[in-house]
């Protein structure tokens, strides 16, 4: 009898081991907030899966990953909103049961249809956002100087600036400064943009990552980061509450990362699952929060779900009026992109 | 009997040197249209790495941070070795050493986060000289060339002093004392002895450090602030942002070629066994 019932049960755990189905693992392939064990964890317990992590920066880098990886290696990718479409179109991204979605809880600006769908076919959400625009010191600049564009190139902050690089929100930003909408950003509009961003190098004493760029505003090496945001210095209220922020009035740039299942996942349920767990109330709070970066929560009714410290650093209140003031990412073409880019590097090599 | 043991190493180096060697060179010669990757034989790429100025500065922008680094690594990383070889104790030599290289063991990214807080206007360096009153308002040293060169002349000193140590403790001390015999004095023993004897484990350390400075993309961009960039960094941004692999692969194929110039350069005197 003992054997006869043995082997059926080894041969089902050999088989729920041997297949990726089975194995109770979910592969994200995401951004460094996602990290935070606050954020991961209660899913992990709820559904008792473990959920791996790889963290990837920049869409070119997460799309060489999928592109060199099995199909069934990955169940989950969050990407620039922007690049949804990409992704879409080179076959990465499986569509999502939209009415499963809370998006009517949404920011209206947040459900980003044009982004996240295609065809007609919704293929991933919005998680997060926030806003590339001026972070500063405001015991060190006059934080009504931080509401014109112009006062940044006026010689008054010379070598007190970092540039945060990342050529698409500065780009867009220097475009608003020249009273250019983001979405008009053409091959011949971006002429244009040279002498404004070279001049805006010129008054910069860097041009840093994240961690370079916080580092320097929170140490006193420069007192103004053009493309930060409350991503920037939210993580270093706590220690620095003369960081802030603000939106000028030429406008700011909106950002926003998406999240969808991989196609070819062998456990797209679970994948969806995860899906849901981050744009709840619950999930967006922690990834607002997370300790990587913080950023806003695209559902709107996360708000009980945070402290009030946390919706003063994140300014809560204030978020209906700061998304009519903001602007998408700019969306290239492949050869816009490339145009962008080399003006780009022009300015770093200046 | 002779090939059998040697076949592991070979198939190895062909495996992980020679293919993807071979396929990167071939990547090179591919071109972009749009996102998507064209092969074929375009010597586009190249073209435009010698005759775009903002590649080609990236090129001598990396040459020379790393000849100046090699430089003032090597002046720095000699009398080091020679206190520890000559004026140390035998008995304290390894902890010398070892305290030498204690830099080694800490993260080589938390280490240049580390000197940029060191080197900022609130730093160390600068908090010291205002103190001292030597200076009247901060150096801005931090997100410069010179920060960058500090923290390679940092980490490379430590991989200098260990191979001229090991150059300088295999020396007969009979050579110093023949010089002396011959009527050399001090500098000349040092100048056409001593010095010449070290070349192996100088010019070896000098071809590691130049190896290691121009592939490096972390210091300048830490360091540095993306004040200029280098050819790693250029190499990056292909690959990270752009998604342009064909040209990435042509400059990382002259990078390369600057390398093995560097090889052929200082063959004469290179003796990797002294490492």
């Amino acid at each position: 009898m003992a054997l006869k019932a043995i082997l059926p049960m080894t041969a089902a755990t050999l088989a729920a081991m041997s297949c990726p189905g089975l194995a109770q693992e979910l592969n994200a392939l995401v951004w460094c907030d996602h990290t935070d064990p606050a954020l991961i964890e209660p899913f992990e317990e709820k559904f008792g899966v473990k959920v791996n992590l790889k963290e990837y920066e920049g869409t070119a880098a997460g799309l060489a990953i999928l592109d060199q990886s099995q199909p069934g290696d990955w169940d989950v990718l969050v990407i620039d909103a922007v690049d949804v479409g990409r992704a879409v179109e080179a076959g990465y991204l499986a569509e999502l049961p939209a009415d499963q979605l809370p998006t009517q809880n949404f920011f209206p600006e947040l459900v980003m249809a044009e982004n996240n769908m295609v065809d007609g076919k919704t293929y991933a959400v919005t998680e997060k956002f926030g806003y590339n625009t001026i972070s500063y010191d405001k015991t060190k600049v006059d934080p009504a100087d931080m509401e014109d564009m112009a006062s940044l190139t006026s010689g008054k902050y010379d070598g007190r600036i970092g540039i945060y690089d990342y050529y698409l929100p500065v780009l867009g930003l220097v475009a608003l400064g020249q009273g250019i909408n983001t979405a008009d950003i053409t091959p011949d509009t971006l002429g244009s943009l040279k002498d404004p961003l070279m001049a805006l190098r010129a008054a910069s004493k860097q041009v840093s990552d994240v961690v370079s760029a916080q580092t320097a505003l929170a140490t006193g090496e420069v007192d103004i980061v053009v493309g930060g945001g409350e991503w920037l210095t939210a993580v270093l209220a706590a220690d620095n509450p003369n960081l802030d922020w603000t939106i000028p009035k030429q406008g700011g740039l909106r950002w926003a990362q998406s999240i969808g299942v991989v196609a070819g996942s062998t456990q797209p349920d679970l994948a969806l699952e995860f899906v849901k767990y981050i744009v709840s109330p619950e999930g967006q709070a922690k990834l607002a929060t997370s300790s990587c970066y913080w950023g806003m929560p695209a559902n709107a009714k996360t708000g009980d779900a945070l402290s009030m410290e946390q919706r003063a650093i994140l300014r809560w209140q204030e978020q209906p009026d700061f998304l009519k003031r903001a602007q998408l990412y700019p969306i290239p073409d492949a050869a816009l992109d490339t145009a962008m880019q080399d003006l780009w590097t022009e300015m770093l090599n200046q | 009997m002779g090939w059998g043991l040697v076949a592991p190493a070979l198939l190895w180096t062909a495996a992980f040197f020679v293919l993807p060697f071979a396929a990167m060179v071939a990547l090179s010669f591919a071109h972009m249209e749009g996102r998507e990757v064209v092969r074929g034989f375009d010597p586009g790429n190249y073209i435009r790495i010698f005759t775009d100025w903002t590649m080609l500065k990236a090129l001598l922008n990396s040459l020379e941070i790393t000849v100046v680094v090699t430089v003032v690594s090597v002046v720095l990383a000699w009398p080091l070795a020679a206190i520890i070889a000559f004026r140390v104790p035998a008995r304290w030599q390894r902890l010398a050493l070892l305290l030498a290289v204690l830099p080694f063991w800490t993260s080589y990214v938390v280490r240049s986060y580390a000197w940029l807080l060191v080197l900022g206007q609130n730093g160390v360096v600068n908090k010291a000289l205002l103190s001292l009153g030597l200076i009247a308002e901060p150096l801005e040293i931090a997100a410069t060339r010179v920060a960058t060169v500090i923290g390679f002349v940092h980490f490379f000193v430590m991989l200098l002093t260990l191979t001229i140590y090991a150059n300088l403790i295999q020396l007969s001390p009979n050579y110093a004392r023949a010089a002396a015999d011959l009527g050399a004095g001090r500098w000349q023993t040092f100048r056409h002895v001593i010095l010449p004897l070290t070349l192996p484990g100088v010019v070896t350390g000098a071809f590691l450090t130049f190896v290691l400075c121009i592939g490096d993309y972390i210091t300048p961009q830490i360091l540095g602030g993306n004040a200029e960039l280098t050819l790693p960094q250029l190499i990056m941004l292909q690959l990270g942002r752009s998604g342009n692999f064909p040209l990435a692969s042509a400059l990382s194929v002259v990078l390369m070629a600057v390398v093995t110039l560097a090889y052929f350069a200082s063959s004469r005197w290179l003796r990797l066994d002294r490492v």
